[in-house]
């Protein structure tokens, strides 16, 4: 079953457009990368998803129902979640705050606090520290936490491993593997390419706003991707 | 001149001042919205409160059961009418807005009521008084207000830190987009954080009907009070508010003990220091960011 379908999507800022007609369908339970060089428009493509940048009813459809006029608020409660680039933990919360924001929209579902924090036991230990006390892995995996607190059907992740060692990078991947076993449908936005084709069954590679190349994970030619990743 | 009595009855008065103050902390605090008209809705709730006196008849202190829920009423939907579509980057046009709103209620009520100074009467307990140790006597009612600035101030502290609409506050004064993500739809938040705001707005104006005389231009010196109460104690700090006011309303009882004239000119020369030697306040937010 389609979960997430976009048909011709388009966003701007202001008068710059920063995506041209995009075509992206997401299947229930599978993990789908979008790659793609500094200003490929794939962060915009999710903004565009989560409601924060306008676009038409039609052009983003959620479970087969037009998603696109809503706002970020209300998308939230239909099950999307997103991980934004950057962690942007509130810095006035504690970790344990941070957590509990996330379930805000009160949708039901599997994801509780002790869930969290057997996927993640460092933010049980630091519960009750601010969040700008964490390291930047921690933050990261508070973050995804944050997101996973809303017992979402689709969790998008913009940059996971954005200024993070390698050694934290495989770790929260490992903990998304667990994630995506469970059900959740994910979408993975991300600089490092191999890093994301290993965690994905299929990707969609962006190039100025369009898409350039989509393909199944498996069995690619990695060194393909070279052509559509920079365009040359 | 008794130091200890100009100590304690500036204190008490610093109690209303943070009164005053919270209302303001709070806009300002949550949405980064501040409120020129502040003191007009203190003054516009003094007026519901003689209006509630006159119509119903109904107890000068029994009026805030009235007055709270009709000016939070009237909070909820300025913000989500009104003031919402003036939030934005640029802070210009929310100053504009509220500086003609406090026009227009200013001018409202001159033609609803004339100049005339007004006053809320809630007998005898106006005048009452406990006699302390050094010869200090303590008005009952300007204890009473101080005991409900910091029962208010308590209260407030658990709405923030103890509740899901506390946690929700924060995060929107953190990062509003993101808390948009977190299914908080901001334009319903703000409007109850207004809500809140005008209900301490409305305690405080009633209050401040029955301490001392008021008219339809009492307005903007109030919120020059609450301005000092909020900047002395430190923005984002409602303890620090508190304290602010309670600084303020010494520093003017020491003003008014050398010369009535001095009063308000030393709680100003107060805020001027303080701003010099400490211009975040006495008791800043820590944020590490």
């Amino acid at each position: 079953m389609t979960l997430l379908r976009t048909r011709a999507l388009r966003a701007f800022y202001g008068d710059f457009q920063a995506l041209f007609d995009i075509d992206v369908t997401v299947e229930e339970g599978e993990t789908v990368a979008i790659i793609g060089a500094n200003g490929a428009g794939k962060t915009t493509f999710l903004r565009a998803v989560v409601g924060q940048l306008e676009t038409a009813p039609e052009m983003v459809e959620f479970d087969g129902k037009p998603i696109g006029h809503m706002t970020a608020h209300d998308i939230v409660r239909m099950g999307v979640a997103m991980v934004p680039e950057g962690r942007k933990l509130f810095p006035s919360l504690t970790v344990e705050e941070n957590l509990r924001i996330g379930a805000y929209c009160g949708r039901p579902g599997h994801w509780t606090l002790e869930r969290i924090y057997e996927l993640f036991p460092v933010l049980g230990e630091r519960a009750r520290l601010p969040a700008t006390s964490l390291s930047g892995g921690q933050q990261q995996m508070a973050s995804v936490g944050r997101a996973l607190m809303s017992n979402p059907r689709l969790l998008l992740c913009d940059e996971l491993s954005l200024g993070l060692a390698p050694v934290v990078i495989r770790d929260i991947y490992a903990r998304l593997a667990t994630v995506a076993r469970e059900g959740t449908t994910l979408v993975i936005v991300e600089q490092d390419i191999n890093r994301a084709l290993d965690a994905s069954a299929r990707f969609y590679c962006f190039q100025e706003g369009r898409v350039a190349l989509t393909a199944p994970c498996q069995g690619f030619d990695r060194s393909n991707i070279t052509a559509a990743y920079f365009g040359t | 001149m008794n130091w200890l009595s100009i100590l304690v009855q500036g204190s008490l008065l610093g109690g209303l001042y943070a009164l005053f103050a919270v209302g303001l902390s709070l806009s300002f605090g949550i949405m980064r919205l501040v409120n020129i008209a502040h003191g007009d809705f203190i003054v516009l709730s003094a007026f519901a409160g003689l209006v509630a006196v006159r119509a119903l008849g109904l107890d000068a202190i029994a009026t805030l059961l009235v007055v709270i829920p009709t000016m939070a009423a009237i909070g909820y939907a300025l913000q989500r009418g009104v003031l919402n579509l003036t939030l934005g980057s640029n802070i210009l046009p929310p100053l504009l807005v509220t500086f003609g709103i406090s026009v227009i209620i200013q001018n409202g009520l001159l033609q609803g009521f004339g100049a005339d100074i007004q006053r809320l009467h809630w007998g005898a307990i106006e005048t009452q008084s406990i006699a302390l140790p050094g010869g200090v006597a303590v008005g009952v009612f300007p204890l009473i207000v101080f005991a409900v600035a910091v029962v208010s101030i308590f209260a407030l502290q658990i709405l923030f830190y103890r509740t899901t609409l506390g946690r929700a506050f924060r995060a929107a004064s953190d990062d509003p987009e993101t808390a948009e993500l977190m299914g908080i739809d901001k334009r319903h938040l703000y409007a109850l954080a207004m809500a809140i705001a005008m209900v301490f707005t409305a305690l405080a104006g009633v209050l401040f009907a029955i301490r001392t005389t008021f008219d339809p231009a009492s307005g903007p010196i109030r919120l020059i009070f609450a301005f000092e109460a909020v900047i002395i104690g430190g923005l984002g700090s409602l303890w620090g508010t508190l304290a602010g006011g309670i600084l303020l309303g010494i520093a003017q009882a020491f003003g008014q003990a050398l010369s009535p004239t001095w009063q308000i000119l030393a709680g100003h020369i107060a805020f001027l220091i303080v701003l010099v030697l400490r211009p975040s306040g006495l008791f800043p937010r820590q944020r590490d960011e």
